[in-house]
């Protein structure tokens, strides 16, 4: 592991896309970050604009309107990018499947590299999964 | 002219002040953290940043605006801090003693990463970006009047000395500035100037997070944002350190060195704490908090001083 992917997986920071989520997903993301567990000693931080983000946490099912925001957002994003799709929305499109707006699930529009499944996934779960991402090759 | 260059780059220059400007920026997230019963972050954590946006990240260019000027700002940033620094700690470290009228440039050169930043973000074309720079531009118009007052009240106790060095040499000749009324009311004005010119909350609404997704810096990524986040590091040393110089005493002899760590770890301990206990202001609050208030109490401290107290 040389110098520059050391720096890397030290200092993830963290762009969230929701979609059309039940929103508790995004709720457990934020708790993520709440004193409990604090993503914070892993280097994560939360950025409020994709042009710093090094991660794309995806969630909720992608619906047609949806899907030309993720894929502008991917674009407009500086690479190396990874992106993680969070709940069963995100990964498969969960109960959203057969819906008729529905566009996802995520890897058909982006590239995915972790999967974090649940609806929704613990706290723990999302930690346990950016940890192993920040441990894989980026 | 080695010397020089050894003194603008390496020490008291900019890799020293990159160094020591990380760890306080560490220090200043650790606190935060504490404050808030987390963790934080580990000890290299700004460094880890800064190369993994200097080397690993892609540089986006903005289709419409100038690029020229969007990639010079930031570098005019780093040039500006890392000048300013120079100047304010070469007297500060007694290595060379400055000149004549030198408290002015490090004011003027003080401004100009603030000035970068706004040139920068404007050439950047984003809207958001716009709103943040004329938000910086009000800030700024805000606390410079105050922070050029504090200036013109320690020129006006040291006798009217007109560089660093005399003014560090008038208060270890007799007591530090600070240790009469109206040095704390001047070190209570200048501690909410550099907390605005550092951009902190309640001061951060350049670049709020919640409705400006990072305002003036948005459209920075990779390298350039890079230099933002070392003009950044650099700030949160030498604007503590021109404090420690103007008001504070300096450095002296002896174990004079301990103390001058010591006295910048409590400023930026008082800004971040400052920081987490305060929302978010509307730039209206911001100006007439400057404009009036603060204003107000560097006329009380100059009038203070002419007394004597
Ligand atoms: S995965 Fe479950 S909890 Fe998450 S957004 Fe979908 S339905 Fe809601």
């Amino acid at each position: 592991m040389g110098f520059k992917e050391f720096c890397f997986r030290k200092s993830l920071w963290v762009f969230h896309f929701g979609g059309a989520s039940c929103n508790n997903c995004d709720i457990e993301i934020i708790d993520c970050l709440t004193p409990r567990h604090d993503l914070e000693r892993f280097g994560i931080l939360l950025v409020g604009s994709i042009r710093h983000a090094d991660v794309l946490l995806v969630n909720g099912s992608i619906n047609r309107r949806d899907k030309d925001r993720l894929l502008e957002l991917y674009n407009q994003a500086p690479k190396p990018l990874l992106v993680v799709a969070i709940g069963a929305c995100g990964c498969t499109g969960g109960i959203f499947a057969e819906g008729n707006t529905f566009a996802g699930p995520v890897d058909k529009i982006i590239p995915v590299d972790a999967y974090i499944p649940g609806c929704p996934p613990k706290p723990e779960a999302i930690i346990a999964g950016i940890v192993k991402l920040a441990g894989k090759k980026g | 002219m080695a010397v020089y260059l050894f003194w603008f780059l390496v020490f008291p220059g900019l890799l020293f002040m990159a160094a020591a400007g990380g760890l306080l920026s560490w220090f200043d997230r650790k606190i935060t953290a504490r404050v808030q019963f987390r963790k934080g972050p580990p000890l290299l954590q700004p460094f880890y940043d800064f190369f993994k946006l200097l080397l690993v990240k892609e540089t986006i260019l903005p289709a419409q605006g100038s690029r020229f000027v969007f990639l010079l700002a930031p570098l005019l940033a780093v040039f500006g801090a890392a000048m300013a620094g120079l100047f304010i700690l070469l007297p500060l470290f007694n290595i060379e003693t400055g000149f004549r009228g030198d408290i002015i440039v490090i004011f003027y050169l003080l401004t100009l990463p603030s000035f970068s930043y706004i040139i920068g973000s404007l050439a950047s074309g984003n809207p958001l970006a716009a709103v943040g720079a004329s938000r910086e531009m009000k800030l700024i118009i805000s606390y410079e009047l105050t922070f050029l007052l504090v200036v013109a009240a320690v020129i006006m106790k040291s006798g009217q000395k007109f560089d660093l060095e005399s003014i560090i040499a008038a208060q270890q000749a007799g007591t530090p500035f600070i240790g009469s009324i109206s040095g704390v009311l001047l070190f209570i004005a200048a501690l909410f100037c550099i907390q605005a010119k550092l951009g902190l909350v309640p001061f951060d609404m350049p670049e709020a997070e919640a409705e400006l997704a990072s305002g003036i810096y948005i459209e920075y990524s990779g390298p350039p944002y890079a230099m933002i986040r070392l003009a950044k590091y650099i700030m949160l040393f030498i604007l503590p350190a021109f404090i420690v110089a103007l008001l504070m005493n300096g450095m002296t002899d002896g174990t004079g060195i301990l103390w001058l760590i010591l006295k910048i770890l409590a400023i930026v301990l008082l800004v971040t704490l400052i920081r987490n206990t305060n929302p978010r202001l509307k730039i209206r609050q911001a100006s007439s908090f400057f404009l009036i208030w603060m204003n107000l109490l560097v006329v009380i401290a100059i009038v203070l001083t002419a007394f004597g107290l």
